[in-house]
């Protein structure tokens, strides 16, 4: 076995060491009904690398992935381009078989690339800190209301009707059991979010509103008029960005007043990979930092007064505080964090600014091209890289056939909000710097053909 | 004589009017210890490592009352400073490529390439997580044959294969149950965790909103069942069990525990963190518990990363499976494979607990466990599992002579060796001797934790170590604990041969700097 380096000698010897006659002798204290004589039935032996290879290829091969498509699919999930350099660095073995950084003296790699990382989020969000990651932005977001409800001490969050619908379900899932209420919404399909009916919903109860920005939908809320009508109320803003390439063209959310600001990463040189892993960001103000969830790194010096880092103010955590800790959180996502921090570098904020900006562009003449295609109608005129078309029927069913004809053309609210018959007819689509004009072109084309079956009634 | 010089010359070294080498250099740098600045004091405003086209047009009219006033504050570098600067910092950090790495409970096993290469088949890497499901057959697939094989090697009923995390996983597990006593009207406050437990098992139950209750241990470093019996009752809603414990020991009345919760009304909930000491020689079904989480990135060697990402699937018992979390992955009786979404979930998944993050859970890491999975077979995890038990008992047999080993002497231990700090001589912690493995070229083991024991030293070597670096590994553990039987101060101040030295965490906690200011704050 390729992976196992003890020789049959080598286990005999190290046995005769041990003074136990067989290794059957070391597992001693499993009661013998627990025992299993030998390898587990119906499941196959070791294989080698070429045979192993062989099937995973066959399993990858029933996908179509994106790069071989005209591809437009975002909500929550979105394909840029990822620079060379970012993968084949994150597979240095110091950093990809490295542990948390525990023993600070041998992991200043990944110590000075966490602070980096800290640095790189704050400054993107307009937040005082950041922490070293959480698993995604789904959980961020929860962490970040009850962050809120413990700053606070109230237990009633308000949830935008623009927040991503796994977002919503992950943290209804959660308050359910820790009894926190949430005042939840689904979005409306018009074309500026309804800012006046969360505003009006915020009281003295209100622990926090969450507002996605830009929204599922690709709108843009007005952060700094619900900031200022939460902080009427000591309520808190909590912002979440599920696209971070957004904020090289609008406002960091935290210069618009939000108190905690987190979001997704993924955009950053993490990759599609079908879900996950991902990146959660988190940011707020400084001041709410021991009511923080997470890791974070910290600025020090050693013994001989050189600078160096550490994980710090580790009195909220779990393996201090057990019971008592902020968030139960321990393994984050530190791989994707410097997916994230060496893609950023890679741009800075200006390389940001410019990729956001042809991102804009490229989404303009997606946007121009689909409202060309008879029955299909723009929501919203204000829109960074994704935007919400409305069909003249199910979006589902589009979307489907649009795949059996190569073409993965967007995500249907029907997807996401299974529930909610109003909104089936919607479907988001969203380009990136990787989408070309034939893309666009082969979406539109496509699009009309399937829809001008639809006027005519012929079956699908 | 070497082939390559024949001639036999060598450079002079250490001649006569020869000068010492300088200590401090011009650099910072010395030789291959690279000191490295951070981006921030590297990089210029407006450089950019990525050649994007100048996008043509202006931002549509309507977004004018939010742009941004100017690009975020991040300075840039071209590729080759990228590659320099993180190269350079990778060489500052240990890494199980680079030598054991012998964290208990941790499990620092080899990462084979092959994972990496198959996680990044296009197939996988490149697929959006909301693509019609017709197009991601063979991703479904993968999600749902790494399920079989983990109900099949668990012996349990069905898998959540969603949590991202082991700390996720026990969220994932008490939700399930908490979803299930509630099904039966059943409101239970308390979760019983023993004193040995991971810090995660109390912060996750009380995340999940029960009250937690301390278990004691025995002398012998298991859970005490007399306390536990004594406690169960009508307000436990679960026991958590960690087995192996974090001693390294199998708690060998795991089922009469099980039984016993049973009785009461209660579940039982497996932390299954030490699974790769047990995969393929016991079932924790067997057992009689109700969930058990799988660390992907421990048992089935998925990297850690630097601190993740995880992946923290839980195997459920018959009775929690209609509780499991959205989506859930099922293979249909005509082979074909689907994930019941929220779309589908009121008529074929109702009583679902609902969902814990967005999408599927951490497809990357399955590709990597399944790949791992298929090259061992289920033989070759039987092998695993007994070499990281033959691997940790030889160590524990190799130093309990210089070392207090609190559970060594009643038998044999399971994948990790447990010392104290009970033999150093007074003025000697468990903290010198892990510093001091550092000098010696490794990574110190898991220190300070469990908590049952005083100044314990956790040591995980893993099946992954051969015999001859376990024996390296031995005789520099034995070289320290004489270092410190002979009071030798330069251990106090250990590591000296490191990047840095002992750092200031005090300072660190009491004046937070957490982002870069400039060089005047500092």
């Amino acid at each position: 076995m390729r992976y196992l380096p003890l020789t049959p000698a080598e286990r005999a010897d190290m046995l005769r060491t041990i003074g136990a006659a067989s290794i059957d002798e070391l597992f001693v204290d499993v009661p013998p009904e627990a025992r299993l004589d030998g390898p587990i039935a119906g499941l196959p032996g070791h294989a080698s690398e070429m045979a192993v290879e062989r099937h995973m290829a066959r399993l990858a091969a029933d996908n179509l992935s994106a790069g071989s498509a005209p591809f437009f699919l975002g909500a929550g999930a979105y394909r840029h381009h990822i620079p060379a350099s970012v993968d084949h660095l994150i597979q240095r073995g110091e950093f990809l078989t490295a542990y948390t950084p525990y023993q600070p003296e041998i992991a200043q790699g990944t110590l000075q690339v966490l602070f980096e990382f800290q640095t790189q989020v704050a400054r993107l969000f307009g937040t005082d800190i950041a922490n070293a990651s959480m698993y995604d932005g789904s959980t961020a977001c929860w962490e970040a209301v009850a962050m809120a409800g413990r700053i606070t001490r109230r237990k009633k969050a308000i949830l935008s009707g623009g927040l991503h619908p796994h977002y919503v379900s992950t943290a209804t899932t959660m308050a359910r059991f820790t009894g926190d209420a949430l005042d939840t919404r689904l979005p409306e399909l018009s074309a500026e979010p309804d800012d006046a009916a969360l505003i009006a919903a915020i009281d003295g109860e209100t622990s926090c509103v969450v507002v996605q920005y830009p929204d599922v939908l690709g709108r843009i809320p007005d952060l700094a008029a619900i900031a200022a009508a939460a902080q009427a109320q000591g309520a808190l803003l909590v912002a979440v960005v599920t696209e971070p390439v957004a904020l090289g063209l609008i406002e960091a959310p935290g210069k618009l007043g939000a108190d905690i600001v987190v979001g997704e990463g993924q955009s950053l040189g993490v990759g599609l990979q079908f879900g996950g892993p991902y990146l959660g960001l988190f940011g707020c103000r400084e001041k709410f930092v021991r009511q923080m969830p997470g890791r974070l790194a910290g600025q020090t010096v050693d013994a001989d007064g050189k600078r160096g880092f550490v994980l710090t103010l580790s009195t909220r955590e779990q393996h201090i505080r057990r019971e008592k800790a902020t968030s139960n959180i321990c393994t984050n996502s530190g791989l994707c964090a410097l997916d994230f921090s060496i893609h950023m570098t890679l741009l800075g904020g200006e390389g940001l600014a410019r990729l956001a900006r042809l991102n804009h562009a490229r989404a303009r003449a997606t946007a121009e091209a689909l409202t060309r295609v008879p029955g299909v109608e723009l929501l919203s005129m204000c829109f960074v890289n994704e935007l919400t078309l409305l069909l003249p029927r199910d979006a589902r069913e589009v979307v489907r056939e649009l795949a059996e004809y190569g073409v993965l053309g967007g995500v249907s609210l029907g997807r996401l909000y299974p529930q909610a018959d109003g909104l089936h007819h919607a479907l988001l689509v969203t380009a990136t710097e990787t989408t070309t004009d034939d893309d666009i072109h082969a979406l539109a084309t496509i699009l009309e053909a399937i829809l001008v079956d639809t006027h005519e009634g012929a079956p699908t | 004589m070497s082939a390559l010089n024949q001639s036999g010359w060598r450079p002079e070294i250490g001649g006569a009017g020869e000068v010492a080498p300088a200590t401090q250099t011009a650099s910072g740098d010395r030789g291959l210890m690279l000191e490295e600045p951070l981006i921030f004091e590297l990089g210029r405003p407006g450089t950019c490592g990525v050649d994007i086209e100048e996008p043509a047009g202006d931002p549509l009219p309507a977004l004018a009352r939010f742009l941004r006033a100017e690009p975020p504050a991040l300075p840039g570098l071209t590729e080759p400073e990228a590659v320099r600067h993180y190269t350079r910092l990778s060489r500052q950090n240990y890494a199980i490529d680079l030598g054991p790495f012998p964290l208990g409970s941790c499990t620092m096993k080899h990462n084979p390439r092959l994972n990496e290469k198959m996680a990044r088949l296009p197939g996988f890497a490149d697929v959006h997580p909301l693509q019609p499901q017709q197009t991601v057959r063979g991703a479904i697939g993968v999600i749902v044959e790494l399920a079989q094989w983990l109900v099949t090697l668990t012996g349990m009923h069905s898998v959540a294969m969603t949590p991202k995390a082991g700390a996720h996983g026990e969220l994932c597990g008490l939700l399930c149950i908490r979803a299930a006593l509630e099904a039966r009207g059943d409101a239970r406050e308390v979760v019983l965790v023993p004193e040995s437990a991971h810090g995660t098992n109390p912060a996750t139950a009380a995340f999940a909103g029960y009250r937690v209750e301390s278990i004691p241990a025995t002398v012998d470093g298991r859970v005490d069942i007399a306390a536990l019996k004594a406690r169960l009752g009508p307000d436990v809603a679960a026991v958590m069990i960690t087995n192996p414990n974090t001693c390294g020991l199998f708690e060998r009345d795991m089922k009469t525990i099980s039984d016993a919760v049973h009785a009461a009304g209660g579940l039982v909930y497996c932390d299954g963190a030490n699974f790769n000491a047990i995969v393929g020689r016991v079932r924790p079904g067997d057992l009689g518990i109700d969930a058990m989480h799988i660390n992907l990135h421990k048992t089935f060697s998925t990297p850690h990363g630097g601190g993740g990402p995880g992946s923290g699937p839980v195997v459920l018992s018959e009775a929690l499976t209609p509780f499991a979390p959205l989506p859930f992955a099922q293979a249909t009786a005509d082979g074909t494979v689907r994930l019941i979404e929220e779309e589908d979930a009121p008529a074929e998944h109702p009583r679902s607990f609902g969902r814990m993050a967005a999408f599927h859970g951490q497809m990357g890491m399955f590709t990597r466990a399944l790949t791992y999975i298929l090259s061992h077979g289920a033989d070759g995890l039987r092998q695993v599992a007994e070499d990281a038990v033959l691997n940790a008992n030889y160590v524990l047999r190799s130093l309990d002579d210089v070392l207090d080993a609190p559970f060594g002497k009643t038998g044999p231990c399971m994948h990790e060796a447990l010392f104290s700090d009970e033999s150093l001589p007074e003025g000697f912690t468990t903290l010198d001797i892990a510093k001091g493995l550092i000098d010696e070229g490794f990574h110190p083991m898991t220190v300070y934790f469990p908590l049952v024991v005083h100044g314990a030293m956790l040591v995980e070597p893993t099946e992954t170590e051969s015999k001859a670096g376990l024996d390296r590994f031995i005789a520099s553990m034995r070289s320290l604990a004489a270092r410190a039987r002979n009071a030798d101060p330069s251990l106090k101040s250990a590591p000296h041969l490191a990047p840095r030295r002992r750092l200031d965490e005090t300072l660190a906690a009491r004046r937070p700097v957490l982002t870069w200011h400039g060089n005047a704050a500092d």
